[in-house]
């Protein structure tokens, strides 16, 4: 009785805190008897989780420790915990509507613009950020598109009131889109047949020249697109490679081998054609949004489900992006995306790993965040249930960094005035039939 | 009108440039010229199944004036010996732009232009009936003459533009004649095609189904203005009318045009001679079922070359077989008994048709119905087999002489004469020294070796086994060889003149030093020529792949047929008011579900263990784009004329795909580039079937209307297409239902009426016969459609997408009409600024019948993690919401007394799950559509090895063909356009 209490408790304060970034934590709060998935592939059936200062201080069994609760006590029995999860090369904050060009701040002009930050074009207020939350995804790689080389990316938390609150790592990363192996042709309602690119190799040496010219820049004068390469060449900051097919990824490889980067690989749809070589030199791989349709007609129907299943059996690190069509309003659904892996093969906790703990090591930011692990961030949610599957992923709680947050958006705002709305018709007409009628 | 152009264009060039007997001579006295010549001895194909040996041929001027053994030639004839040599047929192209320019494409205009250029014609210009090619014929000898060099005497030549072309002109290829000889007949054919005119950029029609609605008005309007019903003058309609008895040929461009084009000339009466694609083995039966007369042309893909193992991945297996396969085709007719012509059409050259018909009958097209193909059947087609096509008396004397048998690589064609007219290629007198022979010079003796081409001998000479530089020349009658022995740069010189080809050559041949002697060649008769011919014909015997349906990857060997099959044991979702049933067994017999319960017996019955599975309907998806050529026909504000049924494409590879997520129906809808779109397919996921096995049978009838951005184009740059905004979508619909009542009313009253496709299925919506599915976004707009309706007397069936429909749920109800939207899209475009994941919920606890959709070939594969979403935002029940892919769309639809759930008599139509269908973890393991498994997982696995199999096989042909010298084209891979709603153009 008293659980259900606090339960309210929390849920009425939040109810009222909707969009408004929450306070620091100030208040113990502990989390007992759920199922914990701790984004590192191991799960505590009956856990207690305790978060101080906005750090977790205990995740134990609670069936085994002594442990005792602290401050305020959740009890979620019967619920399960996961970490916060996280989009990589996401462009939410950056575009709001699609089709509405003056709210779209992700493309930049230029061919190489590692000097370009997305960090400062993102917005905390978008409205399809905030949807994010109720379904678990907490974190982002905010990373802008286009050209050659598009830009840096950094790293969010989806409850801030400015981008320098939202930061958790900045500039993270530089992003290359590799020059394409075939061309298309016509236009997008018509197009034309693919043909290899004539001009690979050149684009490929350009690319080289660029790293080089960088590299070996010693001009006294600041240039600002060469100056923003020297944490590239210290390793400070990853290099992103967007790629797909088999000879783009293997000239990445040796590009980035050659050019003594940090190297993460994007997309890679062919991935599990270069296996040992990803082995070989320890790359990780975000692999291309889980629900696509196979690139080729040959190819199996299953394959884009398959491919995590297949990369993490072999030993490859691998995370889950969500990019492509309506990237930023799909997001949300990540979590049913590492759901659709498991279908096809992969194991439960792995697929959860998949958009935890492993992205967090790609991104370079697993000690602080990904999984819950006592030291870092309590960037954490309670689902009644299973949250990678559709039915089962209702959240009741999210905190980041200790904070409780709002899981209200403009959309459960709408549901529930419009629900309002026919209760309170239906208080005067005669209450609808609940199952559904056949049209005329 | 025309004649008389013709006569004055006749009466100049006659006068100018050709005098006969009754014009006036000025220069001279009078000398009348007949010439009779006799070709003897000859092998003359009379036609192609009546070969005469040792026979003669007479002409006299320009025609045959008898042909037979044993004839008697008249005194003062020319005869020429034709020994050994054989006379043929000229052939016929019925589908050539010979001597007419091509069209200048008018350049790129900014805006959209939807009115048309002309006046005085029909109202759209790419109906061009009158174009008469004759007008702009002008004779040209360069293309003549490579046409004469590969066999074409005779053309039926056209102005390669527009839908309704035009007329074309029959012409001879004979220089030495003026237009009026060359012209058979000014106006031969009737052509038609899906392109759009290259000289006006009217919008409409932007697609093959809007090209079809097109010519079917065309049809209308001109039965209308043949009965004097149009007062003004239509130039376009008149010639229609006027051309209505000619040929009439339709380019097709692939198998699925050319079933397109069959019904539409069924509904018409017209039977189109069809310009096929050249890939009509694929469908052969369909084909034949059409029962009209084909144009092949030649143009056989090149091979890929797949050298580089990254780009051969991505050409499909299905370019692939086409590489293999096509040069089948003609053969594939044959085999069927379905008449065809060939043509040149397509080929970048005109020399390759040689080639590439030797190739068809390596690929087993038989000679003598090759030869029928471009003689008798064109002939015949045309209404002129007493005068082409064959050497019988009274044709006009159009024949080829060759060495031999004329499809045959190294046969030369000597000379090819045109009305009477000789064409000289090679000289006839030229002597055969191909061979080898013992070569004698002053007590040393050589290997000689001839081979090539008549003009084009080449030599090589050995001592012993070492080869020896050496060059040979063979011009009129002499043969000059010159050569160096091993080492040296003295030329040893030889000469002779022939008489007789391969027998023994003497001559004079010049020493290094200067002397003269004398030498000779003894001409070795070639031994075990059997042997080396037999050898020669395994070596060319093509390996070919096997057919399957479709003809990709994932195709049926056969198509599968329907069994019984009895579930045991199994989870079953009804959908019905047994709810969730555990542990029963579903009969399926003769497509249909036959029983439910426990412990059921079937002997004849598949099993199939259910245990631990879900058995549910299948999917039904109420909005998607896949399985069509077209979706939009964007052209007009409205295209109510226009229906998918005509462009549903069965070898859609989302099919299959769809197929392995649990979808059995969808339908197909127009896209939505404007307020009344086009009509819909309601079509069976039958991968393996052609298009109208796919269509369900007196289906209801429905059309796609739509709202919003995308008909006001507001994300488009151009701004001149009424409406602009919603305002004006409201009047273009009270302005159509308006105009389609008072059609209604007329044509009702029994007067004469001009049929108008596109009012008559507006009249149809008004009288109930058919549903309104639109396309549909904020609440405004909404709601304003319903106003309309009720104004005209009827209801909208279904709003689709509806992401605003949750406010105004109740109206919705009240109306009576069903939702069907996406489970949680929103913000890609300002309209859905406000569109909820709870829109089903909210709209489902109104009474609403709701479903939800795909619009996306992507998503409209898990539709079943789709439906689950209902369940997470807005807490249905899984039953519930099991039913928004299921039941409920096949409420929308009207199709729920035959699919969406699993009820005794209704169709076979089931999914078997390994697990609940709604859990992300769930994954369809066999689908069946009325008793026949379209997807089995185990089956799919199968096809994986053998897919890899295949290709690997194709890889290693065209690898070896190209090290064998054959040509070889850059790999590519065909690119899809994501289809979605607002998506134009035609896929093919």
């Amino acid at each position: 009785m008293k659980n259900i209490l606090y339960i309210t408790l929390l849920i009425c304060s939040f109810t009222f805190a909707q969009q408004t970034p929450g306070a620091k934590q100030t208040k113990v709060i502990t989390i007992l008897g759920a199922t914990a998935h701790i984004g590192n592939g191991s799960l505590i059936e009956n856990s207690i989780l305790i978060f101080e200062n906005g750090k977790l201080t205990v995740v134990a069994d609670a069936t085994s420790t002594t442990t005792p609760s602290k401050g305020t006590v959740i009890n979620a029995n019967g619920k399960h915990i996961y970490p916060g999860f996280i989009a990589p090369n996401s462009t939410l904050g950056l575009v709001e509507i699609d089709a509405v060009r003056a709210s779209n701040d992700n493309r930049e002009l230029g061919t190489f613009n590692p000097h370009i930050r997305s960090i400062i074009a993102y917005n905390t207020e978008s409205k399809v950020t905030e949807s994010m939350r109720p379904n678990g995804v907490l974190q982002a790689q905010i990373t802008p598109r286009g050209g050659r080389i598009s830009g840096s990316s950094s790293i969010v938390q989806f409850d801030a009131w400015n981008w320098e609150d939202a930061v958790i790592k900045e500039d993270d990363g530089i992003h290359i889109n590799w020059p394409r192996t075939f061309n298309s042709s016509g236009w997008w309602a018509a197009p034309g047949p693919t043909t290899p690119n004539k001009k690979y190799t050149e684009q490929v040496t350009e690319l080289n020249n660029f790293f080089t010219n960088a590299r070996y820049n010693n001009s006294k004068t600041t240039h600002l697109v060469f100056d923003s390469m020297k944490s590239v060449f210290n390793k400070t900051k990853k290099v992103f490679i967007h790629v797909n097919d088999e000879k783009q990824i293997i000239d990445a490889i040796n590009f980035a081998v050659e050019q003594q980067i940090n190297l993460v690989v994007i997309g890679a749809y062919d991935a599990y054609k270069t296996i040992p070589l990803l082995k070989k030199h320890n790359i990780p791989v975000i692999l291309k949004r889980v629900h696509s349709t196979p690139d080729n007609d040959d190819d199996d129907y299953d394959l884009p489900y398959r491919l995590a299943n297949i990369l993490t059996t072999a030993g490859i690190l691998v995370g889950l992006d969500t990019s492509g069509n309506m990237e930023r309003m799909n997001t949300r659904n990540l979590p049913f995306y590492a759901g659709t892996c498991v279908a096809f093969g992969l194991d439960k906790e792995k697929a959860v790993q998949l958009i935890s703990l492993n992205t967090a090591k790609i991104l370079g930011i697993d000690h602080f965040t990904g999984s819950l692990e006592v030291g870092k961030d309590a960037t954490l949610f309670i689902s009644e249930g299973d949250a990678l599957d559709m039915r089962t992923n209702k959240l009741t709680h999210a905190f980041i960094q200790g904070r409780p947050i709002s899981l209200e958006t403009h959309q459960t705002e709408l549901y529930k005035r419009y629900t309002e709305k026919y209760n309170n018709d239906s208080k005067t007409v005669k209450k609808s039939h609940k199952k559904s009628q056949p049209i005329q | 009108m025309n004649n008389f152009k013709f006569s004055i264009v006749l009466f100049f060039i006659i006068n100018l440039t050709f005098s006969q007997e009754y014009h006036p001579k000025t220069n001279g006295v009078k000398t009348p010229k007949h010439t009779t010549i006799a070709f003897i001895n000859a092998t003359i194909h009379i036609n192609p199944s009546q070969v005469l040996e040792g026979a003669t041929l007479l002409i006299k001027n320009n025609k045959i004036v008898s042909v037979g053994v044993d004839l008697k030639v008249p005194n003062n004839t020319q005869t020429i010996d034709l020994s050994g040599k054989s006379i043929y047929p000229s052939f016929i192209d019925l589908y050539s732009n010979f001597g007419l320019d091509k069209p200048k494409a008018i350049p790129h205009q900014k805006s959209p232009q939807y009115d048309a250029n002309r006046k005085g014609y029909y109202w759209n210009d790419h109906i061009r009936p009158e174009t008469n090619s004759f007008n702009s014929f002008k004779y040209d000898n360069k293309k003549a003459k490579e046409l004469l060099k590969v066999g074409f005497g005779i053309v039926n030549t056209h102005v390669q533009d527009a839908i309704i072309s035009g007329t074309g002109t029959l012409v001879v290829l004979d220089q030495n004649g003026n237009t009026a000889t060359q012209v058979l007949e000014e106006k031969s054919a009737q052509y038609f095609s899906f392109d759009k005119s290259k000289l006006s950029k009217q919008s409409y029609p932007s697609s093959i189904m809007g090209s079809m609605a097109l010519i079917r008005q065309v049809h209308h309007d001109a039965n209308w203005y043949k009965k004097g019903n149009i007062e003004t003058t239509d130039l376009a309609l008149e010639a229609f009318i006027a051309n209505k008895n000619r040929l009439q040929i339709f380019k097709a461009g692939n198998w699925l045009n050319d079933l397109r084009i069959d019904k539409l000339g069924d509904e018409f009466g017209v039977n189109y001679i069809i310009v096929g694609g050249g890939d009509e083995y694929q469908r052969i039966k369909n084909i034949k079922q059409t029962n009209t007369t084909y144009i092949l042309p030649l143009n056989f893909p090149k091979a890929y070359d797949v050298e580089n193992p990254f780009q051969a991945s991505k050409i499909s297996l299905k370019d692939m077989k086409h590489w293999n396969l096509a040069p089948t085709n003609p053969s594939v007719f044959t085999a069927n008994e379905i008449p065809f012509t060939l043509t040149t059409h397509q080929l970048k050259s005109v020399s390759d048709f040689k080639t590439n018909l030797q190739k068809a009958i390596k690929y087993g097209l038989n000679k003598e119905a090759a030869l029928a193909a471009l003689t008798t059947v064109p002939a015949k087609l045309l209404g002129k087999s007493d005068k082409i096509g064959s050497l019988k008396k009274g044709a006009y004397a159009n024949f080829m002489i060759t060495s031999g048998d004329i499809f045959d690589s190294k046969t030369t064609l000597y000379e090819h004469w045109i009305m009477g007219h000789k064409n000289s290629f090679e000289n006839m007198s030229i002597k055969e020294i191909n061979g080898d022979y013992d070569l004698a010079i002053n007590g040393k003796t050589y290997k000689l070796n001839i081979s090539g081409k008549a003009n084009k001998l080449k030599s090589k000479l050995k001592k012993d086994t070492i080869k020896l530089t050496s060059k040979l020349t063979f011009k009129e009658q002499w043969l000059t060889i010159h050569f160096a022995e091993k080492d040296t740069k003295e030329y040893t010189r030889l000469i002779a003149k022939i008489t007789k080809g391969k027998t023994t050559i003497t001559g004079k041949a010049v020493l290094t030093d200067g002397s003269e002697t004398s030498f000779t060649a003894t001409y070795l008769t070639p031994k075990d020529k059997k042997e080396d011919k037999k050898k020669e014909d395994k070596n060319t015997t093509p390996t070919l792949v096997k057919v399957s349906y479709p003809n990709m990857a994932y195709g049926f060997k056969t198509v599968p047929k329907q069994e019984s099959f009895l579930f045991k044991n199994v989870t079953v979702w009804t959908n019905e008011k047994e709810g969730i049933l555990k542990n029963v067994d579903v009969l399926i017999k003769n497509g249909k579900i036959e029983k439910i319960g426990k412990n059921i017996v079937a002997k004849k019955a598949t099993l199939i263990d259910g245990t631990g599975k879900h058995l549910t309907s299948g999917i039904i998806d109420e909005h998607s784009h896949i399985a069509t050529s077209s979706v939009n026909e964007g052209g007009q504000n409205s295209s109510a004329e226009v229906t998918i049924e005509d462009v549903v494409k069965s070898n859609d590879i989302n099919i299959y795909r769809n197929l392995a997520g649990g979808v059995t129906t969808i339908q197909i809808l127009h896209g939505s580039a404007n307020p009344i779109g086009g009509r819909s397919a309601l079509v069976k996921l039958k991968w393996g079937e052609t298009p109208d096995k796919m269509l369900i049978p007196n289906a209801p009838k429905y059309i796609k209307f739509a709202l919003g951005e995308n008909v006001k184009q507001s994300n488009w740059n151009s701004r001149s297409r009424f409406p602009q905004t919603r305002m004006g979508v409201e009047q273009v619909y009270i302005d159509y239902f308006t105009r389609a009542k008072a059609y209604d009313t007329k044509k009702k009253s029994g007067v004469p009426y001009r049929k108008d496709d596109e009012l008559e299925t507006i009249a149809e919506i008004l009288n109930k016969e058919r549903f309104i599915t639109c396309h549909s976004y904020v609440q405004s707009e909404i709601n304003m459609l319903m106003k309309v309706a009720e104004k005209f007397n009827f209801n909208i069936n279904t709003f689709t997408h509806i992401l605003e429909g949750y406010k105004v749920a109740d109206k919705m109800k009240k109306h009576g009409v069903g939702g069907s939207t996406f489970s949680d899209w929103w913000a890609y475009k300002y309209e859905v600024n406000d569109a909820i994941p709870y829109n089903g919920a909210i709209m489902h606890n109104q009474g609403i019948t709701v479903a939800f959709n795909s619009d996306d070939s992507e998503m409209s594969r898990r539709l079943n993690q789709e439906a689950a979403k209902a369940v997470k935002y807005g807490d249905l029940s899984e039953e519930d919401a099991w039913k928004f892919v299921t039941l409920n769309p096949a409420k929308l639809l009207h199709l729920d007394d035959k699919i969406g759930s699993i009820k005794v008599g209704k169709d076979a139509d089931v999914v078997l799950w390994n697990t609940n269908p709604l859990s992300v973890y769930a994954k369809a393991e066999k689908t069946l559509i009325e008793g026949v498994v379209y997807f089995d997982l185990a089956r799919d696995l199968k096809l994986r090895t053998e897919i890899k199999k295949e290709r690997n096989e194709l890889i290693n042909l065209m690898l070896d063909h190209k090290n064998n010298g054959g040509k070889t084209q850059a790999p590519k891979k065909e690119e899809k356009p994501h289809m979605h709603c607002d998506f134009v153009g035609d896929y093919q």
